[in-house]
C-alpha cells in the first residue's frame, strides 16, 4: 500500500521464536556439518558468481537457520556448483555436497 | 629450622603450592578467609575440556597439602615490614614471621547486577554462570526447576571487555565455560534450543576447537555473533533477548525460559587491601602487576613476595597449577641462594 508517496517496508528483522527448524533439522541429519560453520567467508571470498550476484554459501546457510529461505534460494539460483568454495574452507566442510543436499531437501518439501 | 612460607588463600594455587613446598621440605602456613579450602573451584561441577568433576581435583589438593598449617576463616590484620623479613598478624590474633609471602588471593565473578540491561536480579529467569553450576552440584534452584525448557539463552561477555563496567580486560575463560554449560544444559534438556551470543570466540587451548565443533555438530547449540543490547519480561515470565545478528546484519529477537549470564572474572577486592598492606603494585586492570608479564609473572617488585593464579590476572586452572609450581621453584631457588 502506498499513500502519498510513501509505503511501509517489510520488517527485516529476525524473529527466532517463529522459525520453523524442521527443514534445517532435517538437513542437518543428512549433512552434520552444514553446523559446523565458523562464517570465516573464505566461500564467498572465493566464489566467482559472488562479484555478480552476492552468492555466499556461509550466507546461504545462516538465512536457512534463521528461517530466511526465499532469501537463500535467491542466493543458491547463482550457484554453478563449481565447487572452488569446498577447495577452501578451513573446516573441510563439503559445501558443494551441502548444496545439493539443500536443493533436494527444501524442493521436496515446497513441491518446486 | 624448616623455612616458613605464608600462603595467603587456600583455593587451588595456594593448595597446590603448599603441596609442593611440603614436598621440598618447608613449612607452608596457609591463610583462608573462607571456611572452607578450594576457592572458587570448590563451587564449580565439572571443568572443561574433559568434564573433570571439580571436586576430584578439590580433594586430592587438599589431601596432598595437609600436613601444612592451614587458618580458615581467617584474615589478615595488618602486616610490618621488617629489615628482610614480614610480621604478618592474623585476626585469630596469631602473628607470624616470615621472609617468604606467596600471594594466592585470586578473583571474584563481576557483579552481574552491575549490567542492568540484561535484568539480573530483576526478572527471575536470569541467572549467572555461578547459579548454574551450583545448580549442577545441588539440584536446587527453583528458577531452573519451576520451567519447561524450550529455548535457553547464554550471553557472552559479561563485565568482560567492558570499559563501562571498568573491566576492559578478556576473561578469558567464559567463551570454553559458556561451551561447557551450553552441552551439559542441552544433555538436561535435550528438546531445548541453545543460543550462545558472542562478541568473539576465544577458544585458545588445547582441546577448546575441538569442544566448539563438537557443541555446534553434535549438540547443534547456536552461535550468534552479537552483543544482547537489552532483555525484557514478557507476561509469561519469559525474557525477551534483542541483540544484532552481525552476520545476517539484522536485528534479532528471542524469546527465553532461562538466560545465563557468564560473568567474567574481575579482581578481588581483598587483593587491594592486602596489596595497600604491603605496598604492592596494582596493574591498570586491577590485578596484581608482575615484575614483567613475560619472564617474572610470579615475582612481584618486592623481595620476598610472590604471585600464582587469577591475582595476577584471570586464568584457566592448569595455567593456575602451574603458575604455582613455579613460584613454588622461584621461592625455593630464593631460599637457596640465601643460605
Amino acid at each position: 500500500m502506498s499513500i502519498f508517496g510513501f509505503r511501509i517496508s517489510p520488517s527485516s528483522a529476525i524473529n527466532l521464536d517463529k522459525v520453523d527448524r524442521t527443514r534445517f533439522e532435517e538437513l542437518c541429519r543428512i549433512e552434520p556439518d552444514a553446523m559446523r560453520c565458523m562464517a570465516c567467508g573464505s566461500c564467498s571470498a572465493t566464489c566467482p558468481a559472488a562479484t555478480f550476484s552476492g552468492m555466499s554459501v556461509r550466507k546461504v546457510l545462516l538465512n536457512l537457520q534463521r528461517g530466511k529461505e526465499e532469501e537463500a534460494f535467491r542466493l543458491m539460483s547463482n550457484c554453478m556448483l563449481c565447487g572452488k568454495c569446498t577447495m577452501v574452507c578451513p573446516r573441510g566442510i563439503n559445501t558443494r555436497h551441502i548444496i545439493l543436499s539443500i536443493c533436494r531437501i527444501y524442493e521436496k518439501e515446497a513441491g518446486r | 629450622m624448616k623455612e616458613i612460607v605464608v600462603i595467603i588463600g587456600g583455593g587451588i594455587a595456594g593448595l597446590e603450592a603448599a603441596s609442593q613446598l611440603l614436598k621440598l621440605g618447608y613449612s607452608p602456613i596457609i591463610i583462608e578467609k573462607e571456611d572452607h579450602l578450594g576457592g572458587k573451584v570448590a563451587n564449580w561441577h565439572k571443568l572443561f575440556p574433559d568434564m573433570t568433576p571439580a571436586k576430584d581435583i578439590v580433594d586430592e589438593l587438599i589431601a596432598s597439602s595437609k600436613d601444612s598449617n592451614i587458618f580458615l576463616n581467617t584474615e589478615i590484620s595488618f602486616i610490618n615490614r621488617l629489615q628482610d623479613s614480614y610480621n604478618i598478624k592474623l585476626s585469630n590474633g596469631i602473628s607470624i614471621m616470615t621472609k617468604y609471602i606467596l600471594c594466592t588471593t585470586g578473583f571474584r565473578l563481576f557483579e552481574a547486577e552491575k549490567k542492568e540491561e540484561y535484568g539480573y536480579g530483576i526478572y527471575n529467569q536470569v541467572i549467572t554462570n555461578g547459579d548454574l553450576e551450583h545448580w549442577f552440584n545441588t539440584g536446587k534452584d527453583e528458577r531452573i526447576e519451576n520451567s519447561s525448557m524450550q529455548a535457553i539463552g547464554f550471553v557472552h561477555c559479561v563485565g568482560s571487555r567492558d570499559e563501562k563496567a571498568r573491566n576492559s580486560q578478556c576473561s578469558k575463560v567464559c567463551c570454553i565455560t559458556a561451551i561447557k554449560q551450553a552441552i551439559e544444559l542441552k544433555e538436561k534438556f535435550p528438546d531445548a534450543q541453545i543460543y550462545c551470543f558472542y562478541m568473539d570466540l576465544r577458544l585458545f587451548g588445547k582441546k577448546f576447537e575441538d569442544f566448539y565443533i563438537k557443541a555446534q555438530k553434535d549438540y547443534g547449540i547456536h552461535f550468534i555473533r552479537g552483543r544482547v543490547s537489552e532483555v525484557s519480561e514478557n507476561i509469561e515470565g519469559k525474557v525477551i533477548v534483542k541483540a544484532e545478528d552481525t552476520l545476517a546484519g539484522k536485528p534479532i529477537k528471542v524469546t527465553l525460559d532461562l538466560l545465563v549470564l557468564m560473568s567474567g572474572m574481575v579482581c578481588n577486592p581483598d587483593t587491594h587491601k592486602m596489596a595497600g598492606m604491603m605496598a604492592l603494585q596494582v596493574d591498570s586492570d586491577g590485578f596484581l602487576k608482575s615484575h614483567d608479564n613475560v619472564f617474572h609473572i610470579t615475582s612481584s617488585t618486592k623481595k620476598g613476595i610472590f604471585y600464582a593464579g587469577a591475582c595476577t590476572g584471570p586464568k584457566t586452572v592448569p595455567e593456575t597449577l602451574a603458575e604455582a609450581r613455579s613460584a613454588v621453584l622461584d621461592i625455593h631457588s630464593q631460599i637457596i641462594s640465601g643460605q
